[in-house]
């Protein structure tokens, strides 16, 4: 069907997007490499030059890494944990009968939809603050002693923050994949007497599976490079507590001006975002057919 | 008695589903709540529920001291004006791979996804300093065209999975017909690509209404959207509630319109048809 002509028009149409792109890839790309290797600091110009691997060793050996590498996985694994137990959770309770449930769907899916640096600042000074805050309320009401969440606790914290946003995410997408199982199914296994864990685990929960990868390596991606929830509420600190990969890369870069550093840094967090990206690209790929 | 049991279930499942929503949906109650109170309202304790004395005092302070209008106005020309930029150069390239597949358009997609998987912090660094060198720090035009890059393989993503669901023979159909190309355009593949389209406009708005990286890094005052407005109440106005939650509803009130009635594109959208 498709013709010589029509080819070429199908090639011509789809050349800009495809420049822009790639410009918008390699240039960059190429230019963190570049500057990675060189001596480049805004502070100090006129000190340029090749210096190797220096920049990485500094990276490297700085103490703020070892935290920030820490921090990051902590931050990453502990969004997780909490929005995909609690996703499935919400998706089952969401899938049952009920009055109002479209009302309900409204109301859970709701913080996603809140950009970042309003939940950071509702969450950090209306939620978390020790003398004015809700929680300070309440646990005065009980009778405790009011806790300092950000100072105390701060990436702990965090993850609650970035959890709630992400929660709704992977409600919806669970329940998306929920709706699609087949109810005749259960009603079987009730007749042949299966207990409700037992359903969970052998029926639902394989069927799940794969809306649970995708979710895990989606959020993944996004969760590698939380920033404005740590710039606004903690700064990073106290000292490097809460400060995740991104963010010491932008102290690094944007606030010391240290520009061979932070690229060296940005060329690490690139690596680690492609070891994910690979199996998320693996999944995607497997389910485009063409 | 069975249809009695059905109900009490019924019952209860509502009863925690309605529980729980409210305590996920709280925070921006609470916040939506406190922007009508006044600053001494705002921080009491106990802290009032709903018997307080109503006001707008918080949103007419907020537009008084700080410019809010101007910060809205970014924020809309930004996401708008990324979105149907981002379309522009999109529409095309989803519609050749949709109708005119070749070899390699599984590769072009996959490679256009990958872009996506890259890091922001990785390339923060060279996109700062061209954007100082060229003076596209802190205007308008310079978001418009990060965010136009950074969704564009979302939108050729959404778009092509959207087109795809169009049958070519109508296309064939209608030619036997005696239908101009013209025509074709106009009253076949028009009405039946409108909703994609605007489903993909509607998530790309949201998305980039909320992006927060590359607004607060490359804004300072005068292309600041709403993201980076906020940010600015980090400390010491985030102390003074009402005008903070006045400032916040404003700024996710639209969005979370939109939000509601774009829930099923949300889903295709951001797992790339992995889910559906």
């Amino acid at each position: 069907m498709a013709t010589q002509h029509s080819r070429a028009a199908a090639r011509f149409m789809i050349s800009p997007a495809v420049i822009l792109l790639l410009g918008w890839m390699l240039i960059p790309l190429i230019m963190t490499l570049w500057f990675s290797f060189q001596r480049y600091n805004l502070l100090m110009p006129g000190q340029g030059g090749f210096v190797g691997w220096e920049n990485y060793y500094f990276f490297f050996t700085d103490p703020a890494f070892v935290s920030a590498i820490v921090n990051t996985l902590m931050l990453v694994l502990g969004v997780l944990i909490i929005t995909v137990v609690g996703g499935i959770l919400l998706a089952i309770l969401l899938d049952q009968p009920m009055w109002g449930q479209g009302i309900v769907r409204i109301l859970v899916i709701a913080p996603f939809f809140v950009m970042p640096t309003v939940s950071a600042l509702v969450w950090k000074n209306m939620f978390f603050n020790p003398v004015n805050g809700l929680f300070a309320h309440l646990f005065k009401a009980i009778g405790l002693q009011p806790f300092d969440f950000l100072a105390q606790a701060p990436l702990a914290s965090i993850i609650c923050i970035v959890a709630w946003g992400w929660l709704p995410f992977a409600t919806l997408i669970l329940l998306t994949a929920m709706q699609s199982l087949d109810s005749e199914q259960l009603e079987a296994a009730e007749m042949d007497g299966a207990s409700a864990l037992a359903k969970f685990f052998y029926i639902v929960l394989p069927h799940l599976s794969r809306a649970i990868t995708v979710v895990i390596l989606i959020q993944t991606i996004f969760l590698l490079s939380v920033f404005a929830e740590i710039l606004v509420t903690t700064s990073g600190g106290p000292g490097d507590a809460s400060t995740n990969l991104t963010y010491l890369i932008y102290k690094q870069s944007l606030l010391q001006y240290d520009v061979g550093l932070g690229s060296a840094g940005g060329v690490i967090a690139i690596i680690l975002a492609n070891i994910v990206a690979i199996f998320l690209m693996r999944m995607i790929g497997k389910n485009l057919d063409i | 008695m069975a249809r009695a049991v059905t109900n009490q279930r019924k019952s209860i499942n509502t009863l925690i589903a309605w529980a729980i929503g409210f305590l996920i949906f709280f925070p921006i109650l609470w916040t939506i709540l406190t922007s009508f109170k006044t600053e001494a309202e705002a921080i009491a304790s106990p802290p009032s529920f709903l018997f307080f004395h109503w006001n707008l005092d918080a949103y007419h302070e907020v537009q008084e001291r700080s410019n809010y209008f101007l910060h809205f106005w970014n924020s809309v020309v930004i996401s708008l004006g990324s979105t149907l930029v981002g379309l522009a150069i999109a529409i095309p390239a989803a519609w050749s791979m949709a109708f005119v597949p070749a070899k390699r358009t599984k590769d072009v997609l996959m490679w256009m996804l990958s872009t996506k998987m890259l890091p922001p912090v990785g390339v923060l660094i060279p996109i700062y300093l061209i954007f100082r060198d060229t003076g596209l720090l802190d205007t308008r035009i310079g978001l418009v065209i990060v965010m136009t890059l950074i969704n564009l393989p979302i939108i050729i993503w959404m778009l092509f999975t959207y087109f795809r669901e169009i049958p070519g023979e109508i296309l064939e159909a209608a030619r036997m017909d005696g239908a101009t190309l013209r025509d074709e355009i106009i009253h076949v593949l028009t009405p039946m690509a409108v909703p994609g389209i605007a489903s993909t406009l509607l998530l790309n708005v949201i998305l980039s209404w909320n992006e927060a990286f590359w607004t607060l890094n490359l804004t300072a005052a005068k292309a600041a959207p709403l993201t980076a407005f906020i940010a600015s109440y980090s400390s010491p106005e985030g102390l003074f509630y009402a005008k903070l939650s006045a400032a916040s509803t404003m700024a996710i009130a639209p969005i979370l319109i939109l939000g509601w009635f774009s829930q099923k594109q949300l889903v295709r959208g951001l797992t790339f048809g992995a889910v559906k």
